[in-house]
């Protein structure tokens, strides 16, 4: 005899419910009340369960548990799996590509080449001296203490997932500043982006690709790390200032011209904040991506985790912490070039 | 020059032009037009901004026309409408005769390239452009090349006051020096229409002066058709060929700034108009007596054009002094100074006086 039987005997399911009472035990503490013999007594108001899924399942067997909810979404994904796949597949494989050829190229080449490479790009957008020599004591120091190869194998997955991220973003953020169904509709999209654990979207990727392919984390980081780049382009977009856009209509502009010619430039700023904003994303997810076999830095923390290598761990997790100020570091001083220039 | 307004071409015409702001506009149009609710109730029972109601007012070309009013009475949102920035709900916007209203997307982005230029209040240049490029910008626009529009520009920069601040950026230059870099750009466009939108009321009161001498100095060579909005009276009066006070979205008076000043409509322009300096305002023209009514001997001779303050100078204060009005070398009138002194009484104080012998 359960708590809610009545609700069930009162619209008249007994039938459908079956025989009501009789099921066998689906918790310890229904074994528990089984075995101690007879009915348990007969709860009071202080012990009203609420009518969950599983409490109306005490009173009637045919009522599904919460656990078919869990199963069920597990089954249905089963069901599309291969379906999305297929479709998946093929469009996400030049992703693959890319980390392969990234990660293949940086290890293959010689470290005296790489670093001065990395060094220009930095001297290229930052322009500073000061800047210059702290990212190349970092990157020598890395070095020194044998970490080179993590390291730049993690800076080859931000950099491909970064430049996707701006590839995909900025168009989407540009979209979004055009029209106001569109931001409705993507907003709640990068919300969930946002808040949901990171660790979540990563069951499924696993479910859809092999852990095997570097596209499984290539995806998490872009889904992951894409927000502020689509935020930002957006709200950038939007925060032009109108006089200019009226300028911009009174000496009749078309839309490409207004578009190229004072949107996107007068929104280079927030655009930059949010490059800035998915580079330091992408960093945080390359570390969690190392559980499905992303290599780098990641990998050596996740050994430090799993065998209790505490130095191992402390030191990839310092290298991460320079890698993420060298590239703040870098983007921040292209983003003051570029506000330099744009001053209302 | 100043009263042969007949003879012009109209340039704009606008008719009958309604614009009301709110969900329904059209819904709320025959309230307005023809039950005539007013701003105050169509905003009180209706939730809806009553911006403009049934301006009809004709721009010669070659003219500085001034519309004026305090904020919120509808100045801005009517000079959006002559290039469509703004729609309006109902009326007539007419450039050259032709209805740009029924202008497709095409056509009204050629008028706005080759028609229309525009001054804004707060210059709105492009900050990541230099000076010359913003200079250029509808030059651009049509797709001309640096090398095509480097020339043009940098002579309207010069022009302006402005030659060797061609790679400068706009936050690098004043307040004064960017507008004139507004002034440039529309320039530059050659259009034979140039809106300017509150374009000096941002500037310090000097420079304004300077740039509305500027502009009566452009306006005397290039005879561009103006139009001009402003909330000041002393600059609408200075520059104004043609003078149309706004008021809550309606026209309360519209005609030459002298007639304005010597006969306003209403208690509304009285009041707008009781606080200026009225000898640096009126001309001769406006208040000199006919060729054979003078009383006094003339002590020396005036143009018509002269402002009555010029007059007072060229009197040394004399109370007594009579001067002979000469156009071309002929006699056209006589002021005597009580006939100035009598315009130059404020309306405030003097309704009747002056309305009396206005009517006259």
């Amino acid at each position: 005899m359960a708590t809610y039987d009545w609700l069930f005997s009162s619209l008249g399911l007994d039938g459908w419910c079956g025989a009501s009472g009789g099921s066998a035990p689906t918790s310890l503490a229904d074994l528990a009340a089984q075995s101690s013999g007879g009915e348990a007594a007969a709860p009071t108001i202080w012990e009203l369960p609420f009518p969950s899924m599983d409490a109306l399942n005490d009173s009637c067997p045919a009522f599904p548990q919460s656990r078919e909810l869990t199963l069920g979404l597990e089954r249905g994904f089963l069901d599309v799996k291969d379906a999305l796949s297929f479709v998946l597949d093929p469009i996400t494989q030049p992703l693959s590509w890319a980390l392969d050829g990234a990660l293949y190229g940086i290890l293959n080449t010689p470290w005296w080449i790489v670093i001065p490479i990395l060094l220009a790009i930095t001297w290229f957008v930052s322009r500073s001296w000061g800047l210059l020599t702290f990212v190349a004591v970092s990157i020598l120091g890395l070095a020194f203490i044998d970490h080179y190869d993590y390291a730049m194998q993690t800076l080859a997955i931000i950099f491909v997932c970064a430049a996707i991220c701006v590839i995909i973003g900025v168009p989407i953020g540009i979209a979004m500043s055009r029209s106001d169904t569109m931001q409705n509709a993507t907003i709640p999209i990068l919300d969930m982006l946002q808040t949901l654990p990171p660790f979540v979207y990563l069951i499924p990727l696993i479910f859809l690709f092999s852990v095997t392919e570097p596209k499984l984390y290539g995806i998490a980081i872009i889904l992951y790390a894409i927000v502020p780049v689509v935020r930002l382009t957006n709200l950038g977009i939007r925060m032009v200032d109108k006089s200019v856009i009226e300028a911009a209509d009174a000496f009749g502009m078309t839309d490409r011209q207004k578009l190229f010619g004072v949107q996107v430039p007068l929104a280079l700023p927030n655009i930059m904040a949010g490059v800035n904003q998915t580079i330091m994303m992408s960093l945080a997810m390359v570390v969690i991506a190392s559980l499905v076999s992303a290599p780098g830095l990641g990998v050596l923390v996740l050994r430090g985790i799993r065998n209790l290598e505490l130095g191992v761990g402390l030191v990839a997790g310092l290298g991460i912490v320079i890698l993420a100020v060298i590239l703040d570091r870098t983007t921040k001083a292209s983003l003051a070039r570029i506000n330099a220039t744009h001053k209302a | 020059m100043r009263n042969d307004r007949q003879s012009k071409t109209t340039k704009v015409e606008i008719k009958h032009l309604y614009k009301i702001f709110g969900a329904q506009p059209e819904a709320m149009l025959p309230l307005v037009r023809d039950e005539g609710v007013t701003k105050a109730e169509l905003m009180e029972h209706h939730q809806h901004v009553l911006g403009l109601s049934d301006i009809n007012v004709e721009v010669k070309e070659g003219d500085i026309t001034v519309m004026m009013g305090l904020s919120g009475s509808g100045k801005s949102t009517l000079i959006r409408h002559l290039n469509r920035l703004i729609d309006p709900t109902a009326g007539e916007v007419r450039v050259d005769g032709e209805d740009i209203l029924a202008y497709d997307e095409e056509k009204l982005r050629e008028l706005r390239r080759n028609k229309m230029s525009m001054v804004f209040q707060n210059f709105a240049l492009l900050p990541h452009r230099t000076v010359l490029e913003n200079t250029a910008m509808a030059l651009t626009v049509r797709g001309q090349q640096r090398s095509d529009y480097e020339d043009d520009a940098k002579r309207w920069l010069a022009r302006v006051g402005l030659g060797g601040s061609e790679d400068q950026y706009p936050h690098q230059l004043s307040g004064g020096m960017q507008q004139r870099v507004g002034l440039a750009r529309a320039l530059a466009s050659n259009a034979p229409i140039m809106l300017m939108d509150e374009a000096f009321s941002a500037l310090d009161p000097l420079i304004r002066t300077d740039m509305q001498d500027l502009l009566l100095e452009l306006q005397e060579e290039l005879a561009k058709t103006v139009i001009f909005i402003s909330h000041d009276l002393d600059e609408a009066l200075k520059l104004a060929d043609h003078l149309v006070i706004l008021k809550d979205g309606y026209v309360v008076q519209q005609d030459e700034p002298q007639k304005i000043l010597l006969e306003p409509a209403d208690d509304y322009i009285v009041d707008f108009i009781s606080d200026i300096n009225r000898a640096r305002v009126l001309r001769v023209r406006s208040v000199m007596r006919g060729p054979s009514e003078g009383r006094g001997t003339p002590t020396g001779e005036i143009g018509p054009e002269e402002t009555l303050e010029d007059v007072i100078a060229k009197s040394g204060g004399e109370p007594s002094s009579s001067f002979v009005v000469m156009q071309e070398g002929r006699q056209i009138g006589v002021l005597d100074m009580d006939d100035l002194m009598r315009a130059l009484v404020p309306t405030g104080a003097s309704e009747s006086g002056l309305r009396t012998r206005a009517s006259a």
